[in-house]
């Protein structure tokens, strides 16, 4: 294996193993601020003690819980990420530094600081800051993931479609143009209610399975107030499973559209479309021998895949051979197609999992309409909950495959049409630090990820933290709070 | 643009200030991070030392985003070099910073006593090993590295980025960095805990600044830069204001000890006017310097209206969350009205 392909695998994994918990980060933190929001708001007109009208709090302690935990692993790998730029790939970071470094500055003022400073004074300031103060720190968190994503996403987007920017003669480096025009990239306007939307649906499934677990498993009696609230969060969760899907979907084909101009290449390699075709479908499942460009078996949807990148069915769209072609005369000789296999079965999968999670919360909804008792036959009950793991997965892989799609189809370039990859890694790296590195990085990243998951069952099996009794006047100055304990 | 004030040199103000609160900030969080486990006798007395800086260490923590961040948009070739050349420390750094990350934020997640003997284990170490390997990396930097003319450092194996952090400056460094971050993080402890806890960190305070004062003033007299003296006379100063119970001044002595030494080692080649940012021990025609490595005037134009928009707001709301949570953290049991209230009976 060359050290450019180790470079690239752990770039890959790392950058995969941050988006894991992105997602649940910034649906949770919108989450946990809606909760609390409609925490409050009943309260206002309840009596005090209700149990009912105490019924979002607690959930929104749950989901901030999961929050906390997620966040944290976030967090940290997320700086793994901001370093990754100078450590692996030095000769990229000489190249789009100028771009790329203001971006990343911006972002870090802009978001990590709110985020990380009212993350905490959300969590141990529930005692000591008045309820909306103390509400309005969770939703500046929540708008500081939103930032976050969109800024970084303006970074990623250039990498997809170079704009604002020109090439300093004597240094051959890319420099910043205007920093308006970069954050509002056309693709950055698709990517990021895009990306925003798969998060919502990846959070949303966590929480319906959490909900779901509690309602069959949990031993909540039926008409008990743990068992409403559980099934309040199941229904909620399927919910923002429901609406994230929809928005993906729209976001996904504006997406689409918008790749198809700027980087047709990485659409034809979508479907593995080598001719250049008018009215040209989408195959749901295709198999071509290794080799051969022609599939030997496929289910298709005439039309599709022209109505998906033009939107229209009839309209022309490029094939491979035709781009490569166009591509080695502009750029010079070289291969220009990147991986098919993997641009095909990324997107498809992407498209798959990520609906069927939509499909799974559409069934929830519809089995929970009623407020009735939930009683299904045991031995689909065990099924259920069995499979009920795979649930948060599906919208988290769809995310996964999402970025395989958008990063290997572009391949070879780094920057599209102007820095290739090959170009980008750190000259004097050494084949043994990388494994080394990626060696290291497996092992602790694995050994989060299991304590991650040992410590989400344990919180989601204890399950509904009850309020802690608001602190009295004449005991606030010689105890801190233990309300949420270290 | 003939601009009224000279950007690469503001910039470089800037990026020593990111990295100078960095150090400050965390350096006390490494302190508890290791001296929590150590000084708190019981579980309740380790969970408070650790309360002390939960509301924040993530916030401060931000500041290397910012720093890193800061030098990437300012001197995208620093950063470049700094990186690649010192590749295997700082993925260290980086994994040690993960496992402390999760183990702080954790800990108290779950209620069981091994479970936070495991966090505490595994908090303690990698701070200890974080305050160190920082140290060794500060002290690498006044060396320089064996930068080639396009600023990078070759040789194969393991060894090409692991022989800086082992050369004698850098073995110093780590000594130093686990030593001030003891007395810096025991200063911090006593001045936020009360009980048991405040007085040990205090004892330990006074009985870890003179150490650290011997190798300053050996520094000062091997190498004579004035900074490391007076990070020595403020040692001096923090010991025995600890010892006094002047608690607010031995932190405060401890801070500016922290980043007069880290101005120290960011400026130890600026000295005879040539702006170098990060020497070269293969050639001075390598060094990387900071009008060579200094971005676009408009990239710096951009952060530094960014800058002074948002740096300024973010002082205040880190100021505001450490106001929020002034008091002192006890070590005692919770208190009855902190305990969660059980269900009504139905
Ligand atoms: C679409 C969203 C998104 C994407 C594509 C990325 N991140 Fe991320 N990042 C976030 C969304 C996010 C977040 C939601 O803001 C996080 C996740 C959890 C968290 O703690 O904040 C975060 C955390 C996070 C942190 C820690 C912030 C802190 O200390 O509070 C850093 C330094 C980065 N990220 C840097 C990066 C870099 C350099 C990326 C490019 C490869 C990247 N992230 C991809
Ligand atoms: C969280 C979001 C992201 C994910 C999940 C992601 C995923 C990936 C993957 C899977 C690869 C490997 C592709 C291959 O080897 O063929 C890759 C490559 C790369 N991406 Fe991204 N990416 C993300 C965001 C970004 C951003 C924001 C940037 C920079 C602005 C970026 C820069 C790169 C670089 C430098 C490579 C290495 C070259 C390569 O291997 O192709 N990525 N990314
Ligand atoms: C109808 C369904 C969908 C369509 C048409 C669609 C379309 C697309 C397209 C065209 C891209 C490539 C963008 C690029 O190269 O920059 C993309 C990327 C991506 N997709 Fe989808 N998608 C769909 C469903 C989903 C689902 C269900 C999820 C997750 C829950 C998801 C998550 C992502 C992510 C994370 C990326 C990479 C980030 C980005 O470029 O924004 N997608 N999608």
């Amino acid at each position: 294996m060359s050290i450019e392909s180790l470079t690239r695998l752990q770039f890959a994994v790392t950058t995969l193993y941050h988006y894991l918990f992105v997602p649940l980060s910034i649906s949770l933190a919108l989450f946990t601020a809606l909760l609390q929001t409609a925490h409050l708001r009943v309260r206002a007109r309840t009596a005090p003690g209700d149990r009912a009208a105490e019924r979002y709090g607690r959930l929104s302690l749950l989901t901030g819980k999961l929050l906390m935990v997620t966040f944290a692993v976030g967090v940290v790998t997320g700086l793994v990420q901001e370093f990754q730029f100078g450590l692996s790939w030095s000769a990229f970071a000489r190249f789009y530094g100028d771009v790329f470094g203001p971006t990343l500055a911006v972002e870090g003022m802009l978001a990590f600081f709110l985020e990380a400073t009212f993350l905490g004074l959300w969590w141990f300031g529930r005692d000591r800051l008045p309820a909306l103060v103390h509400l309005a720190t969770i939703w500046i968190v929540a708008v500081g993931t939103a930032i976050s994503a969109f800024v970084i996403l303006a970074a990623n987007s250039f990498m997809q479609n170079p704009v604002a920017y020109t090439i300093d003669e004597t240094t051959g480096r890319a420099r910043l143009g205007s920093f308006r025009d970069l954050l509002l990239n056309e693709v950055n306007l698709a990517a990021f209610p895009h990306t925003y939307a798969g998060a919502v649906m990846a959070g949303g499934a966590l929480v319906m399975a959490v909900g779901v677990w509690h309602l069959l498993r949990g031993g909540h009696a039926v008409g008990s107030e743990d068992f409403a609230a559980f099934r309040a969060l199941s229904r909620f969760g399927a919910w923002a499973t429901l609406a994230g899907g929809a928005l993906v979907a729209a976001s996904g084909d504006l997406l689409g559209k918008v790749i198809t101009e700027v980087q047709p290449m990485k659409m034809a390699a979508a479907e593995g479309l080598y001719e250049t075709t008018t009215g040209a479908p989408f195959s749901i499942f295709s198999y071509a021998p290794l080799g051969s460009d022609r599939p030997t078996f496929a289910i298709e949807v005439p039309g599709m895949l022209s109505f998906l990148a033009k939107g229209s069915f009839s309209a022309e769209v490029l094939g491979l051979k035709d781009l490569q072609d166009a591509y080695a005369a502009q750029f010079g000789a070289g291969d220009y197609t990147p991986w098919i296999p993997v641009a095909f079965w990324s997107f498809r999968l992407m498209i798959g999992v990520g609906m069927l999670a939509a499909l799974v919360a559409l069934v929830h909804l519809w089995v929970t309409r009623k407020s009735a008792v939930l009683d299904p036959d045991p031995r689909l009950a065990r099924g259920i909950l069995w499979t009920l793991p795979v649930l948060p997965l599906l919208p988290l892989f769809a995310n996964s495959f999402g970025w395989i799609f958008t990063e290997t189809a572009r391949q070879p370039w780094l920057v599209f049409g102007l820095f290739k990859t090959a170009d980008g890694v750190s000259p004097g790296l050494s084949f043994a630090e990388v494994a080394l590195s990626l060696a290291a990085f497996t092992l602790v990243y694995g050994a989060l990820a299991w304590a991650w998951t040992l410590l989400v069952t344990r919180l989601v099996r204890r399950g509904l933290p009850e309020l802690p009794v608001p602190q009295r006047e004449d005991e606030s100055h010689d105890h801190d709070t233990h309300a949420v304990s270290y | 643009m003939t601009s009224w004030v000279d950007l690469p040199v503001l910039w470089f103000g800037v990026t020593v200030l990111a990295w100078v609160l960095f150090f400050v900030l965390e350096g006390f969080d490494f302190g508890v991070g290791f001296l929590g486990p150590l000084l708190g006798r019981t579980d309740a007395e380790r969970g408070a030392a650790l309360r002390t800086v939960g509301p924040v260490w993530d916030g401060n923590e931000v500041w290397l985003v910012a720093a890193i961040g800061v030098t990437f948009a300012a001197f995208p070739d620093w950063y470049a070099a700094l990186l690649s050349g010192l590749y295997l420390p700082m993925i260290a750094l980086l994994l040690l910073l993960a496992v402390r990350g999760v183990a702080i934020e954790f800990r108290g997640k779950h209620d069981s006593a091994s479970w936070h003997r495991r966090c505490d284990a595994f908090l303690a170490t990698s701070s200890l090993l974080l305050a160190g390997t920082w140290g060794a990396v500060l002290g690498a930097l006044v060396t320089g590295l064996a930068l080639d003319p396009g600023g990078e450092v070759h040789g194969g194996g393991l060894s090409r980025s692991l022989a800086p952090i082992l050369g004698p400056w850098a073995v110093l460094g780590g000594f130093a960095g686990v030593l001030l971050t003891t007395v810096h993080g025991a200063t911090f402890l006593a001045l936020r805990t009360t009980g048991p806890v405040r007085a040990r960190a205090r004892r330990l305070a006074v009985a870890t600044a003179p150490a650290l004062v011997v190798i300053a003033l050996a520094l000062f007299i091997a190498a004579g830069h004035a900074a490391v003296a007076a990070a020595a006379a403020l040692l001096a100063l923090a010991a025995v204001a600890a010892w006094r119970g002047a608690e607010a001044l031995a932190f405060a002595a401890t801070s500016v000890a922290v980043a007069g030494s880290v101005v120290a080692v960011f400026t130890a080649h600026l000295a005879d006017g040539s702006w170098v940012l990060l020497p070269s021990t293969l050639s001075s025609a390598n060094d990387v310097t900071l009008r060579a490595a200094a971005a676009s005037e408009g990239a710096l134009q951009l952060i530094t209206v960014a800058g002074v928009v948002v740096l300024p707001a973010v002082v205040v709301y880190q100021v505001w969350s450490y106001w929020v949570f002034r008091q002192r953290v006890s070590t005692g049991p919770a208190p009855r009205w902190a305990r969660p209230r059980v269900p009504a009976a139905r």
